[in-house]
């Protein structure tokens, strides 16, 4: 076993192509990721919008409070178990005849949403309460308003901490590999296993994710510059 | 226009409840400007919001044109659509330009076409000079100008009746002229206005009635002129004198 660095580089990512491993890899990351946020934005507003209903509304309607239990019960049963559980539950027990791609996104998304939601609505209750006052004063409904005044506002407001969930949804999306979805860090492992050398391929791993999260913070500081600059409240 | 029956309004927090509004009773006839005037905490901010419901009332009735507007069933953004507001802290929308936040109730609230909502509201700035603020956004202007928009804004809902929460209170002194400027053209353009505001001189101007509101009730009710010079209230009298050293 005592080959050269440049031997052990070789035969890890140029042999046999076996670098594909990682750049296939590094595709299903990225699509979960982006998937799940989007679905997380999904669900995490409308998670936000029943809560926020639920703490404003002073005659409490026996469906909002149904509705409100249930987001509650959600968000503590989310937040209160382990990414690898709630994947590993979904693949092997809710929804064992999906796509691993499928259900790796819809879990991650799953996921996201309980803390989006807690972001958005926490962006939701930043909005001065003049604006809901104003926009009712000038006729528009309660939907109108927060579709037209509040929200973009909102979102606004928690861009960065969206920005920043998408990033934190990247690493994590590395479990994914529990349920043989080929993702980056499984792309790595594959190598290992094949070539049984474990140190070039999983620090290559370990610097593509340095890289991409590097980009994606600084996008997030010109994001935070940007909105600072335009905010002058 | 509007009428006020018996209103009571109490505002409960963590540490306890406060009744604010103790059997108002008032009315607003088409044309009138009403000025409310009292010391702070008194409940006119409470009385005037209670008008459109921005406030619930916990008793008595409000009614607009003859229709209770605190019942059941009663569809409120219609009523609201009718009668403008203005906030002492202008609540512009600071992610809309001027010319979005002139347009946006029109267009959805009234359903006109964009064109037609648009062209109103350069009318509407032109008249308050302030038509080529029309691509700014809220936060490049001064105060004196988000309180003429905010009530040009109101204006585009061609409302029958205009309500102004302390308009000038959150001004700059040298912005205080300009806004009152603009309330008096509106004033003698004939629109119904409820005032509540500090500027005892706007009152004493423009006013056909001044209420005095002190604890949750009208203590005094009268002409400006005579309720200037003749306060009969002892509460009035104290108010004026501490106001008009």
């Amino acid at each position: 076993m005592n080959r050269s660095l440049a031997e052990r580089l070789y035969d890890d990512f140029i042999s046999q192509n076996r670098y594909m491993y990682l750049v296939r890899g590094l595709g299903n990351t990225v699509l979960i990721t982006v998937f799940a946020l989007l679905i997380g934005v999904l669900i995490g507003v409308i998670i936000a919008l029943v809560r926020v209903n639920y703490q404003q509304s002073k005659k409490k309607r026996i469906p909002l409070r149904i509705a409100n239990l249930l987001c509650g019960l959600y968000l503590t049963v989310i937040r209160g178990t382990p990414m690898v559980v709630q994947l590993m539950i979904m693949y092997f027990v809710i929804w064992a005849s999906g796509a691993p791609i499928m259900i790796a996104i819809v879990s991650f998304g799953l996921n996201s949403a309980a803390y989006v939601a807690e972001v958005i609505r926490s962006g939701i209750q930043s909005v001065d309460r003049g604006q809901t006052e104003a926009g009712r004063s000038l006729g528009l409904s309660s939907r109108q308003t927060m579709l037209h005044i509040i929200l973009p506002q909102a979102f606004k407001n928690v861009a960065p901490a969206i920005f920043n969930e998408f990033i934190v949804l990247l690493k994590e999306t590395s479990v994914a590999g529990y349920v043989g979805i080929q993702d980056l860090t499984k792309g790595g492992d594959i190598i290992r296993s094949i070539t049984y050398d474990a140190f070039p391929p999983l620090i290559a791993v370990a610097i593509i994710y340095l890289i991409i999260v590097i980009c994606l913070t600084q996008i997030l500081h010109v994001i935070e510059g940007r909105l600072a600059k335009s905010d002058l409240r | 226009m509007i009428s006020v029956k018996n209103l009571y309004k109490t505002f409960h927090n963590a540490s306890g409840s406060v009744e604010v509004l103790k059997g108002i009773n008032c009315e607003i006839g088409k044309g009138e400007k009403v000025v409310i005037v009292g010391p702070s905490g008194s409940g006119k901010s409470t009385l005037l919001r209670c008008m459109n419901l921005l406030e619930e009332p916990t008793k008595g009735e409000i009614l607009f044109e003859g229709q209770t507007i605190n019942a059941p069933g009663v569809n409120i953004d219609q009523i609201r659509a009718q009668m403008g507001m203005v906030f002492q802290h202008f609540n512009l929308f600071p992610h809309l330009t001027v010319l979005k936040n002139i347009t946006l109730s029109p267009v959805l609230v009234k359903h006109d076409s964009p064109q037609e909502a648009e062209e109103n509201a350069m009318k509407l700035l032109k008249r308050i000079g302030l038509e080529d603020k029309a691509g700014s956004y809220p936060n490049q202007l001064s105060g004196g100008q988000k309180q003429r928009i905010a009530i040009v804004r109101s204006l585009a809902m061609k409302p029958k009746v205009m309500l102004f929460d302390e308009p000038t209170s959150a001004l700059d002194p040298e912005m205080v002229g300009e806004v009152l400027e603009v309330m008096k053209e509106l004033a003698s353009d004939g629109m119904t206005m409820a005032v509540v505001t500090h500027e005892m001189n706007f009152a004493r101007e423009v006013a056909n009635r001044v209420l005095f509101v002190d604890d949750g009730q009208i203590l005094e009710e009268n002409e400006p002129e005579a309720f200037f010079s003749q306060p009969q209230h002892p509460r009035t009298q104290d108010f004026l004198s501490k106001l008009l050293k």
